[in-house]
């Protein structure tokens, strides 16, 4: 096929009627980047728990649901699920002093055997959007977007409220500066099993709305979500930062988290349409979180290195012997 | 106000790189006491403030403030009675913080954290009439992230969060060494006027002798995990440099020559 022919099968109705749905996956993992948010840059802890507590969430969702539970209770018990999943990342790192991207390793771990047992032992389980009242689903695009957005502002709302705290600015001041916090009489331990469990609740709850909305549970769907979840971070920060150079109220951060799993999803949208392998979108992922981390990194470099001191150097010497 | 009792602490026992940093320590300070403390490198100065201020467990002996017996409290119970500042201007404030905020967590120090607002309305008032005392200008800048401040201005506003709710006893662990001259001398200057208005206990150690002699109203010198000297009142407003030099050579005898640079 020749490129032009390629270029010419692309159409652009198609892309728009597919961006409703990216949108509404976007706020959806929106929550879960706010998850990842709270660990990866509040705590300054980097958990890999959530791989298996998204799928937790779904799990849970789910298999409570085709059990006749109404579906805000199963939300509940997944975010509850989530909340103990956290919990013991955060106890085997304060109290077994095990390092913390390595307990969540460990949690991940052995939550796909939980998962699959709340699965009853089934890789996958789906839930029919035409028996059950789901909040959201994939056939009700608008709706889900609704709820999706609903979601996202209360929770951004309570996050707001709370880091605002005695108790969540203790949460912060021991991202921020542990011995501090520890001389100021912070508990430090006991914060960041908080904030653990805090995030891992989040992300459960996430992983329970995008069950609903692709109709199943699946062993599998929390591989790589932290990856998502960074990617949304760090988009929605870059983003933030270009919109308010002078710095942005917590608010308008989280939002732009929040925003950051949007425009994660509708680049996704955009791969897809272009029919690229959708194999390699997890490549293509790993890449873009590769490069936005590494662009602060280097571009302090550029402002500071020695290759660059040397080349000053140079030039000034050959100044110098020029005017000599 | 703090009683030391026996306080013993190796580090690395039983390895090679065993070290018996403090040995039987005694020390009493009385309400209102402001002792400075001076010894070499090694001699056991910061391990004697981290094992008041309960950094680690003591290996043997009590540690007693106001009557209360604190050796089995972990670090952060402890804190509700001990202000601390730390020689790296850094190690004091949280620097993704704002001003307000760092000094609204200094003083809910002992104090249980719950749900209400982390900074209120008449706090703000109150810390603004507070940093107008440090002389900075801090307090047109409330909302500022601490980690956009000097070392100097990180190191005052330490100072005030450490006093902010009169603590029992407050801990110096060299806290002007990171600091240029003028800036060490301001901050010192502060220190001073913090303790008087409060009558703060106060320990502080420190590299320089004319500050540990012009401070207080008690100094002690430390050599090898021991208190060595120990001097107040008029003897000790009358001491000079050389006076503490030769009390050094005398008490310590051999290992002069290597701790006379330190102590200059």
């Amino acid at each position: 096929m020749s490129l032009g022919a390629y270029f010419a099968s692309l159409s652009i109705p198609n892309l728009i009627g597919r961006l409703p749905g990216g949108v509404a996956q976007g706020l959806i993992w929106g929550i879960m980047a706010l998850g990842v948010y709270i660990t990866f840059r509040l705590l300054d802890v980097a958990d890999l728990t959530v791989d298996g507590s998204f799928t937790t969430g779904g799990a849970v969702t789910v298999m409570l649901t085709l059990a006749g539970c109404p579906m805000w209770l199963a939300l509940l018990v997944a975010l509850a699920a989530g909340l103990l999943a956290g919990l013991v990342t955060g106890l085997l790192h304060t109290k077994l002093g095990i390092p913390a991207i390595l307990a969540g390793i460990l949690t991940q771990f052995a939550l796909y055997s939980i998962n699959l047992h709340i699965m009853a032992m089934h890789a996958n389980q789906s839930v029919n959007p035409d028996k059950y009242a789901l909040l959201l689903t994939g056939r009700h695009v608008p709706q889900s977007i609704l709820v999706g957005a609903i979601f996202v502002v209360a929770i951004i709302a309570l996050l707001y409220w709370y880091f605002g705290t005695e108790q969540g600015s203790a949460m912060r001041a021991t991202g921020s500066n542990p011995n501090m916090s520890r001389a100021q009489g912070i508990n430090i331990d006991n914060m960041k099993v908080l904030g653990l469990s805090l995030s891992n609740g989040l992300v459960a709850l996430s992983g329970g709305l995008m069950a609903q909305y692709q109709g199943f549970a699946d062993i599998n769907m929390g591989r790589g979500a932290i990856v998502i979840g960074l990617a949304a971070v760090i988009i929605g920060e870059v983003l933030c930062d270009a919109f308010f150079r002078k710095g942005s109220s917590f608010w308008v951060r989280l939002g732009f988290v929040a925003l950051g799993g949007v425009v994660y999803y509708i680049v996704m949208v955009i791969i897809l349409w272009l029919r690229l392998n959708s194999n390699d979108l997890k490549l293509v992922t790993a890449v873009l979180v590769a490069v936005f981390l590494a662009v602060p990194y280097l571009q302090g470099q550029r402002r500071s290195s020695f290759r660059a001191a040397a080349r000053h150097a140079a030039a000034a010497k050959k100044g110098g012997d020029a005017n000599a | 106000m703090l009683k030391l009792h026996q306080v013993s602490k190796t580090f690395n026992p039983g390895t090679i790189n065993e070290k018996k940093a403090l040995k039987s320590i005694d020390l009493h300070l009385k309400p209102g006491d402001f002792v400075t403390v001076i010894g070499g490198n090694g001699a056991g100065k910061s391990t004697m403030l981290n094992a008041v201020a309960g950094v680690w467990p003591v290996d043997e002996g009590s540690v007693v403030i106001d009557g209360v017996d604190v050796t089995g409290m972990p670090e952060h119970v402890r804190a509700k009675y001990i202000g601390r500042v730390f020689q790296d201007p850094m190690t004091g404030t949280a620097p993704n913080m704002q001003i307000e905020e760092n000094l609204a967590l200094a003083s809910r120090r002992g104090r249980r954290r719950g749900l209400r607002w982390g900074v209120t309305n008449a706090e703000r008032e109150e810390y603004h009439e507070k940093l107008k005392i440090l002389g900075l200008g801090l307090e047109d800048r409330l909302t500022a992230k601490v980690g956009l401040l000097s070392g100097g201005q990180r190191q005052a506003l330490t100072l005030l969060m450490a006093t902010l709710r009169r603590p029992k006893l407050l801990l110096f662990d060299e806290h002007t060494a990171a600091l240029d001259p003028a800036t060490a001398a301001k901050v010192l200057e502060i220190t001073d006027k913090l303790i008087e208005e409060n009558n703060l206990t106060t320990l502080m150690i420190t590299h320089n002798m004319k500050d540990a002699i012009r401070h207080g109203n008690r100094l002690i010198m430390m050599n090898e995990g021991r208190i060595i000297f120990d001097v107040s009142g008029e003897e000790k407003s009358k001491l000079t440099k050389a006076d503490l030099m030769d009390k050094f050579a005398e008490i310590a005898g051999a290992g002069l020559e290597s701790d006379e640079i330190l102590l200059s």
